[in-house]
């Protein structure tokens, strides 16, 4: 874990890490689409809008993801105050939002044809959309408080009391009656679907986390030379 | 150094409770307050139970009761049967039905019942289970009604049973 | 050809839902890499400033 607290160390990492991770994530991508949208059967119930699955589902997986990065980092940084823990936070969130907003907006794109609606606030999807709210709320913290440690430790914090929306989100399908089915996939008696329709759907999931790993670095990146900013400007200013 | 790693290890300590602390307290109220209030819809055993009055609006769902569904001559309503597999609600619906409607898969409705027991919906959405097949092929659990287990994969049995 | 675009009816539904997803992860992805881009410039353009004046 120390490792990483060198920033230098990290970019080091990170520039080893980067060619695999953009191999794996463009032959996932191709692979998982030409399964997505070519080979794969389309639903007896469903026809062919079942294939909005194949980004819905993967997208609501790397929104529950991301918030575990999200909130493991706070965790560390508000602990060992560790400041690349922190950034990693800060980096993390938005893809987090954005895949969060995916799912939702995918999902809407999938309900109305199956269900006849967009929209309904039965658990599963209120939860989400509170899952997003939280990325938004932690990102808002961290631009609204000037003082760059305050603002830290205040969306970290933000991010650790969100935690409990996870299981909820997760467990909304069982606990009360949804419009939103229950889990196909993450149960405990296997998979409710084929393995041609399965298939697919974890090839795209795959990709989805490699363009996460992918892109977290470059924010990661991002963060650190924000940080070194700071740092070099206020050292200036000094004189 | 001492100190140091003692106010780490107290930092670890609070930490873990409030979030444990935080987690367990909104679950509690969750669960005390929540059950069917948070559910989006009562099941026809809950609804038998709870005796609902004439007129009042809320949403039913269930399955669409194999071998219930009627068109009726006016060709704009549809009468059907809504079942949890224990108790049964007629519904009468005007409307266009989404694309899943079917005998035999999970429905949500919302409108009233009215004096004779029929629940007058003025909404219908499609209920779609977990499963996935392709066409001509049936999914492992896909008939609700003729498998005991299958409610409870299907719908959160909590309305019904609790 | 057609028919695949067609999607069985579903077609602004499914073509939607994949549009908006590449779209929201290319332009999130290319926005990271500038970013990080930019600021290592910004970074490079201090420091020699800086070890000129130690």
């Amino acid at each position: 874990m120390h490792r990483f607290a060198n920033p230098a160390e990290f970019n080091r990492l990170a520039d080893a890490i980067l060619p695999w991770a953009k191999i794996i994530m463009a032959a996932a991508f191709a692979y998982g689409l030409y399964l997505a949208l070519f080979t794969s059967p389309p639903d007896y119930q469903q026809g062919e809008s079942v294939r909005i699955m194949y980004v819905h589902v993967p997208a609501a997986w790397m929104s529950m993801f991301t918030y575990m990065v999200v909130a493991a980092a706070s965790f560390t940084a508000l602990v060992w105050r560790h400041p690349v823990a922190l950034l990693a936070g800060k980096a993390a969130a938005p893809i987090g939002a954005t895949f969060t907003a995916l799912a939702l907006i995918t999902g809407m794109l999938w309900g109305k044809p199956m269900w006849g609606t967009y929209w309904v606030w039965d658990g599963r999807l209120t939860s989400v959309l509170v899952l997003f709210f939280l990325y938004l709320g932690y990102m808002a913290l961290w631009r609204g408080l000037d003082e760059e440690d305050k603002a830290g430790r205040a969306a970290s914090i933000l991010a650790l009391v969100g935690v409990v929306n996870i299981p909820i989100i997760k467990f909304s399908v069982d606990w009360w009656n949804t419009l939103h089915q229950p889990s196909s996939v993450m149960r405990m008696d296997g998979p409710t679907m084929p393995a041609e329709m399965l298939w697919p759907l974890l090839t795209v999931a795959l990709a989805f986390k490699a363009y996460f790993i992918v892109v977290f670095l470059y924010r990661m990146k991002l963060e650190i030379n924000l940080r070194k900013l700071t740092v070099l400007s206020s050292i200036e200013a000094r004189g | 150094m001492a100190g140091l790693k003692t106010r780490k290890k107290q930092r670890l300590v609070v930490a873990s409770v409030a979030v444990a602390a935080v987690a367990g307290a909104i679950l509690l109220v969750l669960f005390a307050l929540g059950g069917d209030s948070l559910s989006l819809f009562l099941q026809p055993s809950a609804v038998h139970a709870k005796e609902i009055e004439v007129g009042k609006r809320f949403r039913l769902g269930g399955l669409v009761a194999p071998g219930s569904f009627v068109k009726a001559e006016d060709g704009l309503t549809y009468n059907f049967t809504i079942t949890d597999c224990a108790a049964d609600v007629p519904v009468s619906f005007k409307g266009i039905l989404p694309d899943l409607f079917r005998e035999g898969q999970g429905v949500v409705t919302e409108g009233r019942l009215n004096a004779d027991g029929t629940f007058v919906a003025d909404t219908v959405l499609a209920k779609h289970d977990e499963n996935y097949a392709p066409p001509g092929t049936m999914p492992k659990n896909a008939e609700a009604c003729t498998h005991p287990e299958g409610l409870d994969s299907g719908y959160g049995n909590s309305s019904g049973s609790r | 050809m057609t028919e695949f675009l067609h999607m069985g009816g579903y077609a602004t539904f499914v073509w939607t839902a994949y549009g908006l997803t590449a779209a929201a992860l290319i332009v999130l992805a290319l926005s990271s890499i500038r970013g990080a881009q930019k600021t290592r410039e910004r970074v490079e353009a201090l420091r020699p400033r800086r070890r000129k004046g130690e």
